[in-house]
């Protein structure tokens, strides 16, 4: 099809999906992927315009016209080439990346239509690639000098694949018995399947990374043991860690678990398949999840998954969410239910301290606050209880404190996280950082874009 | 894979491992603990340290088969091999020249409290020590710990070594006769509860607390104990803590979470249908 004579299609082909009432009952991926024919379809969307507003709003700066035009033209390796000079994780990304606020929100396509669905794009060349198989890819020569990743998350791993490809040795230590960090422990199976994860790392490995898993950097080493064992640099993506609690009575009965624990277990130690796996959980027949981001949507859903009510209680509207909008549509299609403009002031147990019901109060929405988000104020009187099982606070997470505590002269703000420039560096030299321990709880894509950025500065440094 | 190198039965069901693990020999401290993990299929459980030894290049760990996983534990031989072991996490324990230390063991809590004891004692205190359990054939590490002790008393339940009763009976006994500036107690709850029933609330009375766990790193909050009316997380504010300022009752509430759990987790037959959690120790 010539450019002239194509006419414009204004809605992006759609996903296929598993049917919401299949998929609530099981782990399986929720998006199944296009196919070649509407990779191929979507792709002519794309007007190829001059000013690519799409590339600004990439936190990689993916060379996006260019990957779409060679799938238009049936390229696909020399589509996710051009996706991997900018980033190392794309069948991650087109999975979870929020498109509809970075590329796609700025699309010329999109002023008048609906976007290119560029995210669908990614992931449909990144899955070609990992399921033909990549080519066995040149190490790049070394250039003698090594530098140490706190954390294999997503920044931790963009940082160790960007050094690898420039000549560094990297080691990247990862606490956890697996590697992928919040990858692995907190993005459930049905929205990014762990197989899809570990291909991606193995690519990474494939580099000549190094990865040690079982390794607590601020325990096993502290970052200046590191340095001394010979490493130049150092990067610290530890991510976030010490999950919130709101601090209402009743938060350590059982049946009270933060959404880090709740999706740990599932994810990461696969309690869903208790007690083959040996790791239990416990739902009950009703759960309720506080909280509006993606993370409180993954463990609604998970629970359905698990076979009980799931509810959402959110203290402001739909509309505040900070949640994804596929996340929200998909949560509800597959019935959790959602309690908004609602929050809980107790959690009741029985007497053997198992959580029987929740106790909330509504709210209305008054004058905007700092965050320009109507502010929630409670309605005098409105308390109610519902009965319920199993409570998941979804309430954010502050950083992780290990590497902190045993790194004195590392500089960290009021709540803990690592202060760092926009380069990652930190106020000790030779030391980097990047991700959610120095901007609290963010997103994979802005993680990634600051494990690259901090890759640069680390190169910079070592050459300089 | 960390190969176990040495195991022993201290008594029934009461088992030792040594593991290669020379990083961790290297860093641990009295007070830390490990998480393991068996196999693919297994729970990621926590044990404290019982001993180190930087230039073997072991960890010491000793447990009680009271469950699933420490059940397929003790089924394991010298020679094979963990698929995860992770540590020293925690903090360690405060060591300093207190005076006159009170180390109190209660069944499979005495191989913790030996490397405290041992540390106490290079610090210059007077270290007397109670180790206690059901009966004597309980009774583990009686040696190790006469020998960093300036006085060890035993107790068992049933009197069958040392004296009969509680191990808080005799630090009744040792406070009404001696001061005391500090007293160390690992065993299970009921036992630390007593012994910080007993000790006086201005003698500073250490508990080591086993919470359940998943990652042990600050991460999830499973680990949550109320401390001083505050919640704190065992994995990496403790696992020590003055034990006149813990919530016993969430303690041993939060120790139910998976009660039942726990015994689907046991009839659940092996090798039966999709299940394969036991093909390696078939082999
Ligand atoms: S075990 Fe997860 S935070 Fe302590």
């Amino acid at each position: 099809m010539s450019q002239e004579k194509r006419k414009i299609i204004p809605k992006k082909h759609p996903m296929p999906h598993q049917e919401a009432k299949v998929r609530s009952t099981n782990f399986e991926e929720v998006a199944l992927g296009y196919s070649e024919e509407t990779a191929i379809l979507e792709a002519n969307r794309c007007i190829q315009c001059k000013n690519t507003p799409c590339i600004d709003g990439c936190p990689v700066g993916i060379d996006i016209p260019a990957f779409i035009k060679m799938i238009a033209e049936k390229d696909f390796t020399g589509a996710i080439g051009k996706i991997k000079e900018k980033n190392n994780l794309p069948a991650i990304c087109g999975r979870v990346c929020p498109q509809e606020n970075q590329c796609e929100k700025l699309c010329t396509l999109g002023k008048k239509n609906e976007p290119v669905a560029i995210g669908r794009l990614e992931r449909y060349v990144a899955d070609w690639e990992l399921a033909k198989g990549t080519e066995s890819v040149k190490i790049p020569e070394t250039n003698g000098k090594k530098v140490a990743i706190v954390g294999s998350g997503p920044s931790g791993l963009t940082a160790a694949a960007n050094l690898a490809g420039l000549g560094y040795k990297v080691s990247v230590l990862e606490a956890l018995h697996v590697a992928g960090g919040v990858l692995v422990y907190g993005i459930p199976e049905f929205r990014l399947p762990k197989a899809i994860v570990q291909k991606e790392i193995d690519n990474i490995a494939a580099l000549g990374v190094e990865i040690k898993t079982n390794y607590v950097v601020g325990k096993l080493s502290s970052v200046d043991e590191l340095m001394q064992e010979g490493y130049d640099a150092v990067y610290i993506g530890t991510g976030a860690g010490l999950p919130s609690f709101m601090n209402i009575p009743g938060e350590n009965l059982n049946g009270v678990y933060s959404a880090n624990e709740f999706l740990t277990r599932n994810n990461l130690m696969k309690a869903y398949r208790f007690p083959e796996y040996q790791t239990p959980i416990r739902v009950g027949k009703r759960v309720a999840v506080i909280g509006g981001g993606n993370v409180a949507m993954d463990a609604a859903r998970t629970a359905l998954r698990l076979g009980a009510e799931s509810y959402i209680i959110y203290r402001r509207s739909f509309e505040e969410m900070p949640a994804r909008l596929e996340e929200m549509e998909h949560a509800k299609e597959e019935g959790v239910n959602f309690e908004l403009l609602t929050s809980p002031i107790e959690i009741k147990g029985n007497e053997e301290g198992r959580v029987v019901s929740i106790v909330c109060q509504r709210y209305e929405l008054g004058e905007p606050d700092e965050s320009g988000r109507r502010r929630p104020v409670p309605i005098k009187g409105s308390e109610y209880e519902i009965p319920i099982d199993t409570v998941v606070m979804s309430i954010g997470q502050g950083p992780n404190p290990l590497v902190q505590q045993t790194t004195p002269d590392l500089e960290t703000n009021k709540w803990g996280n690592i202060v760092a420039d926009e380069c990652g560096r930190t106020s000790k030299p030779g030391v980097f950082a990047g991700g959610d321990i120095v901007t609290g709880a963010a997103t994979v894509i802005l993680a990634m874009g600051a494990g690259k950025k901090a890759a640069e500065a680390i190169h910079e440094y070592l050459q300089g | 894979m960390f190969k176990i190198v040495l195991k022993e039965e201290l008594a029934p069901k009461i088992k030792l491992f040594k593991v290669l693990a020379p990083e961790i020999a290297r860093k641990a401290r009295p007070g830390q603990f490990i998480i393991l993990r068996i196999d693919e299929e297994g729970e990621r459980i926590p044990l404290t340290i019982a001993n180190f030894d930087a230039d073997a290049g072991t960890i010491t760990i000793i447990f009680q088969e009271v469950g699933k996983t420490t059940d397929l534990l003790g089924l394991m031989e010298q020679g094979d091999f963990l698929l995860d072991f992770v540590g020293p996490l925690g903090m360690e324990s405060e060591i300093e020249n207190y005076g006159t230390v009170v180390c109190i063991g209660g069944g499979v809590g005495v191989a913790p409290v030996f490397p405290i004891a041992r540390a106490l004692k290079e610090a210059g205190n007077t270290v007397i020590s109670i180790i206690g359990a059901r009966n004597s054939e309980m009774l583990i590490w009686k040696q190790e710990m006469s020998g960093i002790s300036s006085k060890l008393h035993v107790t068992t339940d049933d009197g069958s070594a040392g004296e009969k009763g509680f191990v808080s009976d005799v630090l009744a006994e040792i406070l009404s006769q001696t001061s005391v500036d500090r007293i160390i107690a690992i065993g299970p709850v009921p036992m630390m509860e007593a012994v910080c029933r007993v000790a006086p609330k201005n003698i500073t009375t250490m508990v080591s607390l086993n919470t359940i766990m998943v990652d042990g790193t600050g991460m999830c909050g499973a680990c949550r104990v109320e401390v001083n009316s505050e919640t704190k997380f065992a994995c990496v504010d403790g696992p020590e803590f003055d034990g006149h300022q813990v919530n016993w009752e969430i303690v041993k509430m939060r120790a139910n979470m998976f009660i039942n759990e726990e015994k689907i987790a046991l009839s659940h037959k092996c090798g039966e249908g999709e299940c394969q959690c036991h093909r390696k120790n078939e082999k």
